[in-house]
């Protein structure tokens, strides 16, 4: 790990605000921030841990744990909740079972086409709950 | 004298030469542009709501309480984000504003605990203020929703607690560690409602993190949720008194605040001029030993130290010591008796010591230890500019360009005043470090050294040569500066000394170990730079070299013109809270207070008339002199105060074999320390809690020392002086320390202008305070040095004589770290040992490899004076063929390994090289036994004589 994280910070040395390109990378690379991550890149950028960390804990894409399970964001934001998302969700919830994690996601910036879903870098528009439980089962 | 708490303007003091007025609530107020609006307010009374504003950090515009409305402006703007602007017309309290404000205050409650009753900020809560303050009657949203409550404390650090449930998310606590501290060891964790404040990684708690402890994130917090255990333990302050810290020569001014006679916490005070509000581990928290059951309160004495000790009443010990005392000078002379003064006392206590030893003892045989600190600083910087002391106050950093720190690790040993200097880096000023070792300032968060010259330990004077030939030969001394202020057949010797191509770094490398072109950068950097400050510690003066080194500081200062204005300087930092102070008071065996040299007949005369007493002209021995002629039979008696020679000073078996030789040795101290294992005579000490007085800081700054609570051994440690004086038939009769202050101010030129009074009203004064200088000097040397001009003095490397060899392969240096203090008498008996509960010696990687050892295997650390056994930590902050330790517990004694070599000048110790090798080792060292056995058997009380 920690040669993947010094690969990683000497990519982007001499960057200024060098620590969110680090972090997606490490993300990317490791599947998750963890502490001792964090402490490390802390230690490299000349940061504190506490200044790494408060960035990391910030956003929701930066986990503190791998998960190595499919991820399927659901925008649960208030167009999609006008579309009928709410009422779909005991059924994606149970497509996913334990296998697939579902995650809220609070607009995807296509509201007039939703319900929305997100799987990797791919959007999913007009959904019904067939479709939703198909992308579910099949991710 | 009630309580109330120190006034807060909400957003920090905005330095300008532009005013601007405006108008609030109907009332003109005029501060300097840029101020905020709320500080205006505050300047004139007024008192806006706030919850995320306190004056110690900048504004953040978070809270949404401190709502506004200013005359053509549209909506209610943030009063703390809200610069000031002439002609502004602004209205604090509207039916608009009210009603904003008591909603905003309505959702901080919804999630808040209404447990006032039981909670320890119960009557001093921002929250609870500002709940009163808007008008909060009612909470329409209930109590029911998503909260906080319940979630369980960070108990971790053991001065202070974490309550998640008490937070409000304000950040001030965060925001204090960054700007206030610059440890940043605080963050928000999470957003939104998730939000909470978090002291590092989802690993961390409070001590684990990297906070050091310093209490500005207590300090800011507006509710209990950074709280001080004392007050959740005693209860609000009842009264507070300012008095200044007794740790180190920062020299803090504290709001010492009482319940009856318990303290129940230290507060740094806002208003104290070398702290600007700020305080460290030590002086906020570490205060605990005043009242450690270590303590000893009644006053001992024994025949012979095999003996236990026998409590006697004050009377009978002091008609003994007294007695005794008359004795061996009727018996061996006068110059058979000598006395110690401390630097942790205060200036009236050490003045009184030295009187005591030079008036009523009758010879000069006095010394301090600042013998075995900065009597360099005092030897060098009075050669140079003419006085011991140095030239700036700590407000200069603010202004410095190129900060060069030699031989000092200011974050450990003086973390006020590093926590401003990282401020000051932190805004781009340049840092030089020179030391062996990879100090934190070298590179820690946010802060990154230039240039870190990692010289050999004893190369000092080389590498500060070899900056000096740098700047000569490439034409960077300052010509004008030399010109006018100093004497230019000196500066011309020198300057033909420094070029002469033996002092280039390249020559010097192999001496120094520093690259010659890291070297010949820094120099440059330090010359053309902007305004350099120098700023030295114990790394400097203790060595063979100590005086030369000092002197090479200030000639390097000279020469770049870095002399007589903000920003530039030549800094000691000063270990102890009196070591300036102690120095100042006449303390050395050859000066009487102000630095005027015993044999000066007219100075003598002065002090003759005023005491009444016929002074020995010849100066008296220094502390290693005194004990040599112990151990030779001439010397018999000491007085010793505050101040543990034993562990403190070098070659233990020789100060050992010392105090043995003696007839007669008083210790006066608060704990029967490692000294009085060899004493007859213990007499009680008093913390600086418990008595009134002065100490003087290392800018110079004479502050007050208040008496907060009774002496719990019943004296003051100058009525103890006195009474000894007395019983040797002196007749003295101070009623207070102002009345000795006033005799100091009567006999000492530099001090003339000092009054207990005005030290009270003015809270500090920087000497000199004379004609020439009626408010006291921050600067010195403004228009021209004390001495007239600048002397530029030859500063020959010679190597010291303590060499490696095969026997002894590595250096070993020593130095502190930031939970302890000196020979941790004080701070071994606090809970600062969660943080270093023992000495560890720090050694490089490959050193321990080769010698086969793991991190924290015990080992043993050899000299040829003597051998200890400790741990060890690998760690690349040392270089190889460099080993390091602290002296802070009794059971390592690290001077037992150090050497009897010292300064040519002065006799301060070389504490700081040592040759010496490490190996494997699977216990104490017969020296380490012997000694625990001595120091059991001889700290026996026997109790019969006393029942």
């Amino acid at each position: 790990m920690t040669k993947t994280i010094d690969e990683i910070v000497a990519r982007h040395a001499g960057r200024e605000g060098a620590l969110l390109p680090v972090l997606h990378d490490v993300q990317a690379a490791l599947g998750a921030i963890d502490a001792e991550a964090e402490t490390r890149i802390a230690h490299l950028l000349n940061l504190t841990r506490a200044e790494v960390h408060g960035v990391v804990s910030f956003y929701h894409d930066f986990k503190a744990k791998p998960d190595p399970r499919p991820v399927v964001q659901v925008c649960r934001a208030e167009a999609c909740q006008a579309r009928g998302i709410e009422g779909m969700m005991p059924a994606v919830t149970a497509a996913a079972g334990d296998r697939v994690r579902v995650e809220t996601v609070y607009c995807l910036g296509l509201c007039s086409v939703g319900p929305n879903a997100r799987i990797g870098d791919d959007l999913h528009a007009r959904l019904d709950e067939g479709a939703l439980t198909k992308l579910v089962e099949r991710a | 004298m009630g309580y109330a708490k120190q006034p807060d303007f909400g957003t920090p003091e905005v330095r300008s030469d532009k005013t601007v007025t405006l108008s609030i609530d109907g009332r003109d107020v005029t501060v300097p542009e840029g101020t905020s609006v709320m500080r205006a307010a505050a300047e004139i009374g007024g008192d806006i709501p706030k919850l995320c504003a306190t004056d110690m950090v900048k504004s953040f515009g978070s809270c949404r309480l401190c709502l506004v409305e200013v005359e053509g402006m549209r909506g209610t703007p943030a009063s703390c984000t809200t610069p000031v602007t002439d002609g502004m017309v602004v209205k604090t309290q509207t039916p608009r504003l009210e009603k904003l404000r008591r909603g905003v205050m309505e959702l901080y409650i919804s999630d808040h605990p209404l447990d006032c009753l039981t909670c320890s900020a119960n009557n001093d809560c921002e929250l609870q203020d500002a709940a009163a303050d808007v008008g909060l009657r009612d909470v329409r949203y209930g109590y029911d929703g998503a909260h906080h409550l319940g979630q369980a404390p960070d108990l971790s650090n053991p001065y202070f607690l974490f309550a998640p449930d008490k937070c409000i998310v304000c950040s001030r606590c965060v925001r204090a560690c960054d700007e206030v501290q610059g440890t940043l060891a605080l963050t928000v964790d999470g957003r939104g409602f998730a939000s909470k404040i978090s002291a590092g990684t989802q690993e961390d708690d409070f001590l684990s993190s990297e906070c050091v402890s310093c209490g500005a994130c207590v300090q800011a917090c507006p509710t209990s949720a950074l709280m001080e255990k004392s007050v959740k333990e005693h209860g609000k302050p009842e009264r507070s008194v300012v008095t200044t810290c007794a740790y180190c020569g920062v020299g803090c001014t504290f709001r010492a605040e009482m319940r009856g006679e318990q303290l129940v916490r230290m507060v740094p005070w806002k208003e104290g001029k070398a702290n600007r509000g700020h305080s460290c581990v030590k002086g906020r928290f570490a205060w605990g030993y005043a009242n450690h059951k270590d303590r000893i309160t009644t006053p001992m004495i024994r025949d012979s130290i095999d003996e236990p000790w026998r409590e006697v009443s004050w009377a009978e010990a002091i008609s003994h010591t007294a007695g005794r005392l008359q004795d061996i000078r009727a018996q061996h002379g006068a110059r058979a008796l000598g006395g110690i003064t401390s630097s942790r006392c205060t200036n009236e206590e050490t003045f009184l010591v030295q009187k005591l030893v030079r008036g009523g003892f009758g010879s000069n045989n006095v010394d301090t230890c600042a013998r075995v600190c900065h009597s360099p600083t005092g030897y060098g910087l009075k050669t140079t500019f003419g006085t011991s002391a140095g030239t700036q106050d700590f407000d200069s950093v603010e202004h410095s360009d190129v900060i060069l720190v030699i031989g000092a690790n200011p974050t450990d040993a003086h973390p006020v005043f590093a926590s401003r200097m990282k401020r000051r880096l932190r805004e781009g000023a340049k840092l030089i470090v020179i030391d062996p070792r990879r100090i934190d300032l070298v590179r820690s968060p946010h802060i990154e050294a230039e240039h870190h010259l990692p010289l050999q330990p004893g190369t000092n004077v080389a590498v500060l040569t070899a900056m000096a030939h740098v700047i000569v030969t490439e034409g960077l001394v300052d010509a004008q500066f030399v010109q006018e202020r100093c004497e230019i057949d000196a500066f011309e010797d020198w300057a033909r000394f420094v070029a002469d191509e033996s002092h280039s770094p390249e020559r010097l490398e192999p001496v120094t170990r520093v690259p010659a072109e890291d070297l010949r950068a820094a120099a440059r950097l330090f010359a053309t730079g902007g305004n350099g400050a120098i700023y030295y510690g114990l790394g400097v003066t203790e060595h063979s070299q100590g005086s030369s080194t000092v002197m090479a500081i200030a000639n390097l200062a000279m020469a770049t013109g870095n002399i007589g204005r903000p920003g530039v300087g030549v800094n000691p930092l000063r270990g102890q809270n009196n070591v300036q102070g102690a120095c100042d008071m006449g303390s050395f065996p050859h000066e009487l207070s102000g630095y005027r040299h015993i044999s000066d007949a007219e100075t003598r005369a002065l002090f003759e008339s005023d005491w009444g007493v016929t002074l020995d002209a010849e100066p008296g021995l220094r502390i290693n002199n005194m004990l040599d002629a112990a151990v030779d039979g001439t010397f018999r008696a000491i007085y010793i105060q505050g101040e543990d020679i034993l562990q403190s000073d070098p070659d233990t078996k020789h100060v050992a074999a010392g105090l043995e030789a003696m007839d007669l040795v008083i210790v006066h101290d608060l704990f029967l320390n490692e000294t009085a294992n060899y004493a007859h005579v213990f007499l009680p000490g008093s913390t600086f809690l418990e008595k009134d007085g002065t100490f003087t800081n290392a800018e110079r700054r004479i502050q007050p020392v208040r008496r907060v609570m009774d002496p719990a051994n019943g004296y003051e440690d100058w009525q103890v002086t006195q009474l000894l004086a007395n019983a040797m038939g002196l007749g003295w009769d101070y009623g207070h320390p102002s009345e000795i202050l006033a005799e100091i101010a009567r006999l000492t030129p530099t001090f003339a202008g000092v009054t207990w009074e005005r030290l009270c009203d003015e809270g500090s004064l920087q000497w000199p305070v004379n004609e020439a200088n009626p408010d006291g000097a921050p600067v010195m040397h403004v228009d021209g040095f004390v001495r007239g001009k600048g002397h530029f003095v030859v500063t020959e490397y010679v190597p010291t004589d303590e060499k490696t060899g095969p026997r002894f392969p590595l250096l070993l240096t020593t130095g502190r770290i930031l939970s302890h203090y000196n020979v941790g008498a004080q701070t071994r008996r606090t809970a600062n040992t969660a943080w270093h509960p023992e000495d560890l010696l720090e050694m490089h990687p490959t050193d321990a490899e080769n010698r086969g050892l793991n991190e924290g295997d015990w080992v043993k650390l050899a000299s040829r004076k003597g051998e200890t056994t400790l741990r060890i930590k690998v760690t690349d902050r040392v270089a190889p063929g460099v080993v390091y330790t602290t002296f802070h517990h009794p059971e390592t004694q690290a001077n037992v390994v150090t050497t009897d070599f010292s300064d040519w000048a002065t006799n301060c110790p070389e504490y700081k090289v040592t040759a010496v090798q490490v190996t494997a080792s699977n216990g104490p060292t017969d020296w380490q036994e012997n000694y625990a056995d001595l120091s059991e058997r001889s700290r026996r009380i026997s109790h019969e004589a006393a029942e």
